[in-house]
């Protein structure tokens, strides 16, 4: 059927024909392939991207975990630290207090020991001065009694 | 200006004209051929000459080149699909890139236009465009068909047939009536019918601007003093822009309204309770 400037149902319905055949045809020979697979490279992006936040992420809580456990570190080392300086005081501190009992003890040991060897010195002494007495006292009493001897003679 | 250039330049423009009066004083119109007229409205309606289709019936040569570009196009498709898709890779070449580009262009006209279903309009506003964009090339092919009179006759633009720019232009409508139906049912196919002018706009738009191209070629070869060196430009850029320009125009459109009538509205109840809110 013919209208008006030359439109014609027959074929137009034959054009409509022609684009729905090129429509399927287009469509799984090249739209949908193409489509899919540029679908499933940025699918694989996307997975490879989102991976790779997922271990930034990770490396990050991993970087301020051992942030962490070298900031606790530190401040148990400061405090380990801390310790054994107060320890290496007090332990100083106590050698040198022992240190000036020993000296005291020998001190009062030495005094001790000059006393002693004083008075055995001046016991000695006194023992000699006395034998010497009674040496001399015993010359003396010889000479005299010699004397007294020859005199009687 | 020195007397020297003065006469060059008299020269060149006398030549220039010489050029162009020359021919148009040699050369006249085709006694007892066809007329210009006859030429316009054959070229317009396609009336005197008709081409058997199959023995099915006496069509315009437009349908024989419509259906030589879809087996182009699908030949094209298939040998694609065969040969080059096994072998696209992560990082494409050339013709994979160019490839992609297509389907990627027809795709997010399709997504930016309508978020919501967008899938097999991206298929049909792809499938449009190709078919446009290369029927609309294929004339520069020139090839030849046989009239029913056994004459021969050079193989016009599918879309610069009236009834090929009304199939395009009716198919591009019940698209966008298939989105409205699919978006919102009924009340979809309503607000699709309400733009009844659609596909005669869209038809007679891509008949028109077709036809135009056509018509300043048709007029170009007319004249047989003008059909040298000059038609390869003017052919080609009407051809060319016609190709580019429509297949925009036409997947714009469609994706547009496709997009317009499958959005979902919102539920009368919920805009009453929004109302009674407010109030």
């Amino acid at each position: 059927m013919t209208l008006p400037l030359n439109i014609n149902w027959q074929q137009i319905l034959l054009h409509m024909f022609n684009l729905v055949l090129l429509f399927g045809g287009l469509y799984l020979l090249l739209y949908k392939p193409v489509k899919k697979f540029m679908d499933d490279r940025e699918e694989k992006y996307k997975r490879m991207d989102d991976e790779a936040n997922e271990k930034l992420a990770r490396a990050s809580a991993a970087e301020e975990e051992i942030a962490e456990k070298t900031r606790r570190a530190e401040e148990q080392i400061a405090r380990d630290i801390a310790e054994a300086k107060r320890e290496a005081e007090n332990e100083a501190e106590n050698i040198i207090k022992d240190a000036k009992n020993v000296k005291k003890q020998m001190i009062i040991d030495a005094e001790d020991a000059a006393t002693r060897e004083k008075n055995r010195i001046i016991n000695d002494a006194r023992e000699e001065i006395a034998e010497l007495a009674v040496k001399a006292a015993e010359k003396v009493l010889s000479e005299k009694t010699s004397a007294a001897g020859d005199a009687d003679a | 200006m020195s007397k020297k250039r003065r006469i060059i330049f008299i020269s060149v423009w006398l030549l220039c004209a010489a050029a162009f009066l020359v021919p148009a004083l040699c050369f006249k119109s085709p006694q007892g051929g066809e007329s210009v007229r006859e030429a316009m409205r054959d070229a317009v309606l396609h009336e005197s000459n008709k081409i058997n289709f199959f023995g099915i019936a006496e069509v315009n040569p437009a349908v024989v080149s419509a259906y030589t570009v879809t087996a182009i196009l699908l030949l094209a498709a298939l040998a694609v699909r065969i040969f080059a898709i096994p072998k696209f890779k992560n990082i494409p070449g050339r013709f994979q890139l160019l490839l992609e580009q297509a389907v990627g262009f027809f795709d997010n006209l399709a997504k930016s236009n309508s978020p919501h279903k967008n899938r097999f309009l991206g298929a049909y506003v792809f499938t449009a465009g190709s078919y446009i964009c290369l029927g609309t090339f294929f004339e520069l092919l020139g090839l030849q068909g046989v009239t029913t009179a056994g004459a021969s006759i050079s193989l016009p633009a599918p879309l610069a047939d009236i009834n090929g720019a009304i199939a395009m232009g009716v198919t591009s409508y019940l698209i966008i009536l298939s989105g409205g139906l699919l978006g919102n049912g009924i009340k979809g196919v309503f607000s699709s019918l309400k733009e009844f002018s659609l596909p005669i706009s869209m038809s007679f738009r891509l008949f028109g601007a077709l036809l135009s191209g056509l018509l300043v070629t048709e007029l170009v070869y007319y004249n047989i003093g003008l059909s040298f060196v000059l038609p390869v430009f003017v052919g080609v850029m009407f051809t060319a822009l016609h190709a580019l320009i429509q297949t925009y125009v036409l997947t714009m459109l469609t994706a547009v309204f496709y997009g317009e009538v499958s959005e979902k509205t919102p539920k009368r109840q919920r805009i009453k309770k929004i109302r009674g809110n407010k109030s």
